[in-house]
């Protein structure tokens, strides 16, 4: 069989350390720990119980998306996106759209543009709270964890309804979207709003002045700004220590800028900090979602150019839009055709729930990118994990590493 | 003017000798270099005062076999400066004979994983990188599937795979 070698650096050193005669032994944490919520695998020199060098070791999921891609039209892709961060698959979704837009120079409907916003918030919804719930799992509130299932679920409820798929919902497409949403949308959002909103309160409640959660999160895994910005941290774990650095507000996009919503920006960079960016980012993103909701106006969804969208089919005209239709349906379905963006390349990103989630496209003018890279949030904020951790004591590292919400899907993509 | 006109200027008036030429798309400007002196650029732009791009926020890599660029592969460096909220692309060339460049992660941090998955799924070699191995491949494995050579089934990865035969 393959074995898996431990680095050099981390060999186990059998000797006696100073007067107490510890000895330093090799921890690994993962790949199957309940803690690692999925597949990390971390090689930890422990001291006691304090951690003297962490290795990472990632790869576990790793599924060849970048090369998949080149072999993919630009629709197909969609697809991979919904498997990288598969807590919030709705954001991947709309940040490839956004890159492909952005790559042949079009502007989505304002109906289409809403609703991605909505999908989008209420999917940062789904990843905070799943984050919220593990991170206190890990530290022994096993109830707030069940409470965040609920409110997934519901949500995951209203993702089906709306795409069709609970997780893998390939939603998006260029141009527009797969189809518009159900007629009781907005009773359904309305409904899950107010649900949700109590449960938020609640977690707050039990979580916020809890003595055992606060002494085991404020101070731990403490980051200062600067280093985070060297580390190339972004999302919440960024805000966390203190930067105000918010892709919707930066570089707005689908109209960010007409909705209103406060960047969440806690001082102190630690944990504890974490939890109360994305608690507070959860209720802005209902506000977002409420405004959304209100504003969404009527019209269609997907942009009016035959180069990406084909003609509405109805009865009168036959097959897609009279014979000009047959050929723009065939233009884009038919092997070699498709959608081809002009030659060129575009880097643009998007704030997921994670962090700063880019897509960097090269076209080569065919149907197929030429080089399909994401930046993925996890794989830069989890670069800074031995960074937080090392000194700490090993219980401390499963309340760093939850905090920082680390998605194995799109960490290996 | 925003922040990328501005460095485009100031690097192709200091590393005249290092720059080939600059281009856009999209609306956004891109620096083609030489890999020569890449680390100094690279610092430059991350200490001046002016542009200071204190962030790499991406690396990565792009194999243009058979495209016409003036070198097979071309490792890409996204820029981000917080102060001025802008982005700056870099691309160095790398020939295909002796794929190597300079590692900037002495520069930033973040650039430490970001080349180990570019020799991973690339094949570049990056001389100054503390500790250059495989990201996300496993260490046995030959080849670098990123590569526009590399078939997307793979190089016979799946038959050379151990395989339970039964027995004890």
């Amino acid at each position: 069989m393959v074995d898996m070698p431990v680095s050099p650096s981390m060999e186990i050193e059998h000797e006696l350390d100073g007067d107490l005669g510890a000895r330093r032994m090799i921890v690994n944490f993962g790949p199957q720990h309940p803690a690692t919520h999925g597949t990390l695998r971390n090689v930890i020199a422990v001291d006691g119980e304090r951690v003297v060098k962490i290795e990472p070791e990632i790869g576990y999921l790793h599924s060849g998306f970048e090369k998949l891609a080149e072999y993919r039209t630009y629709n197909q892709i969609v697809t991979i996106t919904d498997r990288m961060n598969y807590l919030s698959p709705l954001c991947n979704n709309v940040g490839f759209a956004l890159a492909c837009e952005e790559l042949m120079g079009i502007k989505v409907t304002p109906r289409c543009a809403a609703i991605r916003v909505i999908l989008a918030e209420l999917s940062r919804i789904a990843d905070h709270i799943l984050s919220v719930g593990l991170q206190a799992m890990d530290l022994g509130a096993f109830s707030v964890m069940l409470w965040s299932f609920i409110e997934r679920e519901n949500l995951y409820d209203i993702f089906e309804a709306v795409t069709g798929a609970r997780l893998t919902t390939s939603y998006t497409r260029i141009g527009g979207l797969l189809r518009d949403v159900p007629p009781d949308f907005e009773v359904m959002v309305r409904a899950f709003m107010t649900k949700c909103a109590r449960t938020i309160d609640e977690m707050d409640e039990v979580l916020s002045d809890n003595p055992i959660f606060v002494k085991r999160t404020k101070g731990v895994g403490a980051i200062s700004a600067a280093e985070a910005i060297e580390y190339g941290l972004t999302g919440p774990l960024l805000r966390a220590c203190g930067v105000a650095h918010d892709v919707r507000k930066l570089r707005p996009y689908l109209g960010y800028e007409q909705y209103e919503f406060e960047m969440a920006v806690e001082p102190n960079g630690d944990v504890f900090s974490r939890y109360r960016v994305r608690m507070k980012e959860m209720r802005e993103s209902l506000k977002i979602v409420d405004q959304g909701l209100k504003k969404m106006p009527a019209g269609p969804i997907n942009v009016d150019d035959p180069r990406v969208v084909v003609p509405l089919k109805n009865a009168h005209n036959f097959p897609s839009g009279g014979m000009e239709g047959l050929i723009y349906h065939f233009k884009t379905y038919m092997y070699g055709h498709g959608i081809c963006p002009p030659k060129g390349e575009v880097y643009s990103s998007t704030e997921a729930p994670n962090g700063e989630l880019g897509f960097y496209l090269v076209s080569d003018g065919t149907q197929r990118p030429f080089r399909f890279r994401v930046r993925p949030p996890s794989l830069y904020n989890y670069q800074a994990f031995p960074r937080m951790s090392e000194g700490a004591l090993l219980s401390d590292l499963v309340a760093t590493l939850s905090s920082l919400n680390i998605i194995a899907g799109e960490l290996d993509r | 003017m925003d922040v990328a006109t501005a460095a485009v200027e100031k690097i192709t008036a200091l590393f005249t000798d290092t720059v080939i030429g600059t281009q856009e798309s999209c609306g956004q400007k891109f620096v083609e270099v030489q890999r020569d002196r890449i680390v100094d650029l690279l610092t430059f732009l991350k200490n001046d005062a002016e542009l200071s791009f204190e962030c790499l926020m991406d690396l990565t890599a792009i194999d243009g076999l058979n495209q016409g660029a003036p070198e097979r592969f071309c490792v890409v460096y996204h820029l981000y400066s917080f102060r001025n909220n802008g982005f700056l692309r870099i691309k160095a060339y790398v020939p295909e004979g002796d794929p190597w460049i300079d590692s900037v992660s002495g520069v930033w941090k973040s650039a430490a994983w970001a080349e180990r998955e570019v020799y991973d799924l690339f094949g570049i070699q990056f001389p100054g990188h503390p500790d250059l191995k495989r990201l996300l491949l496993p260490e046995y494995l030959t080849g670098h599937p990123l590569r526009k050579d590399y078939p997307l089934r793979g190089l016979g990865e799946r038959d050379n795979f151990p395989r339970y035969v039964g027995g004890a």
